[in-house]
């Protein structure tokens, strides 16, 4: 984190914000002593604060994109808390170990962003009511396991593409930027093992994602991966490489926040 | 088992945990932030015989291209030959990442054009590809490796297109992660040994990782130009 040149860029657009902040000195010395006093899991946002304290407001930009990510979070949490709880995931099963893992780390998200967001100043969204069955098109969300799987794995691969559409808005916010790819990786884990998950109950698919192909789903999750199927990156024709498949494969794509929040629109009543 | 603990390393140089939370708490001590604040001034002259990655966006870009180099070779080794008792799945799936990897190694070499590193000299002496354990440790190692790397290195970018194709990456090399702990133990795809209390994956700074890395180079890599943040 190079806060003399974040403050140096400020002053680009601010030329007062020497005086805002005390002086460099001081103001390295507050952020360093603030620094000190946090919790490790609020640390990366203490640089945050600092900045509200002087302008009065967070960067909305930055808030908006972590209450983008808590919405997606909060939808994941709650998706494994009540799947945990029903009883869709066979008893005596490792699925059950791997469900749970999955709850807790999609809960600690939904807490750690909710924290990242008060560190910011801003306020944390509130949780939508969601409808997993999408409004009948997954009316067995939670007594059919097959189902459950292919809703939580669109749901993982979602995520995925999530984080990575939003990244760079981030990319003047050293820590949370980190942070978000720290919990973009896990999405993406996690994403592979529910693959896997489903390929052990005989689905056609692989951990990573071929073509834009929907691993067995169907036209109700193809949103989720239309797109997925470039096999060029920054003008490179990734096929003269290798197979046309693995081109697909070796490069997860982006979506949109519109095009997410279209892949979840049914979800949240 | 590769892992002995939270703290264990599964190889020589591998990154200790704490090296991790210290990196991610680097503003915590006064001396870190101090280090984290000193200018670029692309004047660090590189060992000889050393690979110097460079400096800016494209020392980040050679930095990633020569751990793909790794990740690539390795893979091309364990698929020239395969381990004792492979079965047809785990072949697939391997062959597959050793695709990835070739195409991440392919790509960053024709975007750097005249500007990417050379080709590295690996050393996988400590590697027994016969073994299945040998093979799927050290598969574990580089893959949560490389994805603390791209984590770490994504607040180094300035242009948003390069930090927008490492996230492109580094998702796939995550899913390769999860995969390999999942065939070495069932459902350690993301456990504590790799993901905090926060929920958060490993992120790590070039330094840390090119440490765990030099074991398996022949090649000397230098990073004293790269970005600092």
């Amino acid at each position: 984190m190079n806060i003399h040149n974040i403050i140096t860029e400020l002053e680009k657009v601010d030329p007062e914000v020497g005086d805002r902040l005390n002086s460099r000195r001081s103001a390295m010395k507050q952020f360093v002593s603030f620094s000190g006093r946090v919790a490790l899991a609020a640390l990366p946002f203490a640089l945050g604060s600092m900045f509200k304290k002087a302008y009065g407001q967070s960067a909305p930009g930055i808030a908006g994109v972590l209450n983008y990510a808590l919405t997606l979070e909060y939808l994941e949490a709650e998706y494994y808390t009540k799947g945990a709880a029903s009883g869709v995931v066979p008893a005596g099963t490792p699925a059950v170990g791997a469900i749970n893992t999955i709850r807790d780390h999609e809960n600690a998200h939904v807490a750690f962003l909710k924290t990242a967001l008060n560190s910011l100043g801003a306020t944390p969204v509130a949780k939508p009511t969601f409808d997993f069955t999408a409004g009948g098109a997954f009316a067995n969300v939670f007594t059919n396991y097959d189902t459950f799987l292919a809703v939580a794995q669109a749901f993982e691969d979602t995520g995925v593409r999530a984080y990575k559409g939003r990244a760079a808005e981030l990319i003047s916010n050293n820590a949370v930027l980190t942070a978000a790819l720290q919990i973009h990786s896990v999405e993406a884990r996690h994403a592979s093992h529910i693959r896997q998950m489903r390929k052990a109950r005989g689905a056609n698919l692989k951990p990573w994602i071929t073509g834009k192909d929907t691993g067995g789903i169907g036209a109700a999750v193809q949103p989720v991966y239309d797109g997925e199927e470039l096999t060029t990156q920054a003008g490179v024709n990734i096929t003269q490489f290798v197979s046309a498949n693995a081109a697909s494969e070796s490069f997860d794509e982006p979506l949109s926040a519109n095009q997410v929040l279209a892949i979840v629109d049914p979800f949240i009543v | 088992m590769p892992y002995s603990g939270k703290k264990g390393n599964a190889l020589p140089g591998a990154i200790d945990r704490r090296k991790f939370l210290s990196y991610i708490g680097v503003a915590g001590t006064s001396a870190a932030v101090i280090a984290a604040c000193s200018k670029n001034d692309n004047d660090n002259r590189p060992p000889a015989g050393s690979i110097d990655l460079g400096s800016g966006d494209i020392g980040i870009l050679n930095y990633a291209y020569a751990l793909e180099q790794l990740e690539a070779a390795f893979y091309t080794q364990v698929i020239a030959s395969p381990f004792s008792g492979i079965t047809a799945n785990e072949q697939a799936l391997l062959t597959d990442i050793r695709d990835h990897e070739v195409a991440h190694r392919d790509f960053f070499k024709a975007a750097l054009g005249a500007k990417a590193i050379a080709n590295l000299q690996v050393n996988f002496s400590a590697v027994n590809f016969g073994s299945r354990d040998s093979v799927l440790a050290t598969a574990k190692a580089f893959e949560d490796l490389g994805v603390s790397a791209y984590n770490g290195a994504g607040q180094l970018l300035m242009d948003s297109n390069y930090l927008l194709l490492a996230g492109k990456i580094v998702s796939v090399e995550a899913r390769h992660a999860a995969l390999i702990r999942d065939l070495i133990s069932n459902g350690t795809f993301a456990d504590n040994t790799v993901i905090d209390a926060n929920g958060l994956d490993l992120a790590s700074k070039p330094a840390d990782v090119l440490k765990a890395a030099a074991p398996f180079l022949k090649s000397v890599i230098f990073a004293g130009n790269l970005p600092a943040s």
